[in-house]
């Protein structure tokens, strides 16, 4: 039998491993998306276990509109990567300056 | 034997998000994010949330992993400079991540909350998930639904708007200029002799 510890700490150990990975990849965009599309998928993983160890539905409908809005999240956010590729050829954060900010 | 294979998939489920963070190529980071994909999608299975794990898979791996994929191999990246930082920000980042692990794991095996008292419910008996789902999709969460299909349609407009190319490829046509077009800039009036035919 699973019990709900086991699924909330591979969630949390999940969420963590995509923070360090953001602290560890901070130069490349795309590793950057990877860790947040990780970091959605712990978060679900504990909407999940919640669904089932409550017994309640409501829980899964989220992980539906999360599951939308991550998609969307990364569509856009390729597309932005694509565009500033084409216009800086560089996708590394550090030469990302243009702005001054 | 639910347990044991839990167990399996949840370390899967970590061992790739490792790969995904440590390795030096996106392309095998991509792939790597497939594989955790699949393996959270078994464990969700094992939760009893079929339509999801299902919808996981179809989705993320099948539209959005596909479109990294892409993306990955359209640009041409040099791989050498983005690991320079890496072994600099490293015992920040185990740092970091321990600390989160402690304070997160205090939180889910404090007493207070007693996570461990909530017993495996059987639902498979009642109704099946997806019709589960779709009841409370369809009445309770309804005008949610739509606006998380609006939220697509923009998404969809957004990335075609702007990944479209504005090159010389496209012929399309000005109106101002159109208008304000004079007979100078269309009609030339050549000046020359008359020929002779030649017998």
């Amino acid at each position: 039998m699973i019990t709900l510890p086991e699924v909330l700490l591979l969630g949390t150990l999940l969420f963590c491993i995509s923070v360090a990975g953001i602290f560890l990849n901070r130069k490349n965009v795309l590793i950057l998306l990877m860790c947040i599309e990780l970091m959605l998928l712990s978060v679900n993983i504990n909407f999940i276990a919640f669904s089932h160890f409550l017994g309640d539905i409501h829980g899964q409908v989220f992980v539906f509109f999360i599951l939308t809005v991550a998609a969307a999240e990364s569509a856009i956010g390729l597309a932005i990567l694509v565009v500033m590729f084409r216009n800086q050829d560089t996708i590394n954060v550090d030469e990302l300056n243009s702005m001054k900010g | 034997m639910t347990q044991i294979i839990f167990y399996i998939f949840g370390a899967m489920l970590l061992l790739s998000a490792t790969m995904v963070v440590v390795i030096k190529n996106p392309i095998h980071a991509a792939l790597f994010l497939v594989l955790s994909f699949f393996s959270s999608a078994a464990v969700w299975l094992l939760l009893n949330a079929e339509f999801l794990a299902i919808a996981l898979v179809l989705v993320y791996v099948g539209a959005v992993m596909v479109l990294f994929l892409f993306v990955v191999m359209m640009l041409d990246i040099n791989l050498s400079t983005f690991k320079d930082g890496f072994a600099r920000y490293f015992p920040l980042g185990i740092i970091i991540a321990l600390l989160m692990v402690v304070a997160m794991g205090m939180i889910v095996g404090s007493d207070y909350f007693a996570t461990d008292t909530y017993k495996q419910i059987d639902t498979s008996m009642t109704s099946s998930n997806t019709k589960l789902l779709g009841y409370a999709i369809y009445t309770d969460y309804l005008y949610q639904f739509e606006i998380a299909g609006a939220i697509l349609l923009v998404a969809i407009i957004a990335a075609i708007s702007l990944s479209m190319s504005k090159s010389k490829i496209t012929k399309s046509t000005h109106p101002n200029e159109q208008v304000s077009v004079k007979k100078e800039d269309r009609l030339r009036v050549v000046k020359m002799k008359t020929e002779k035919k030649e017998e």
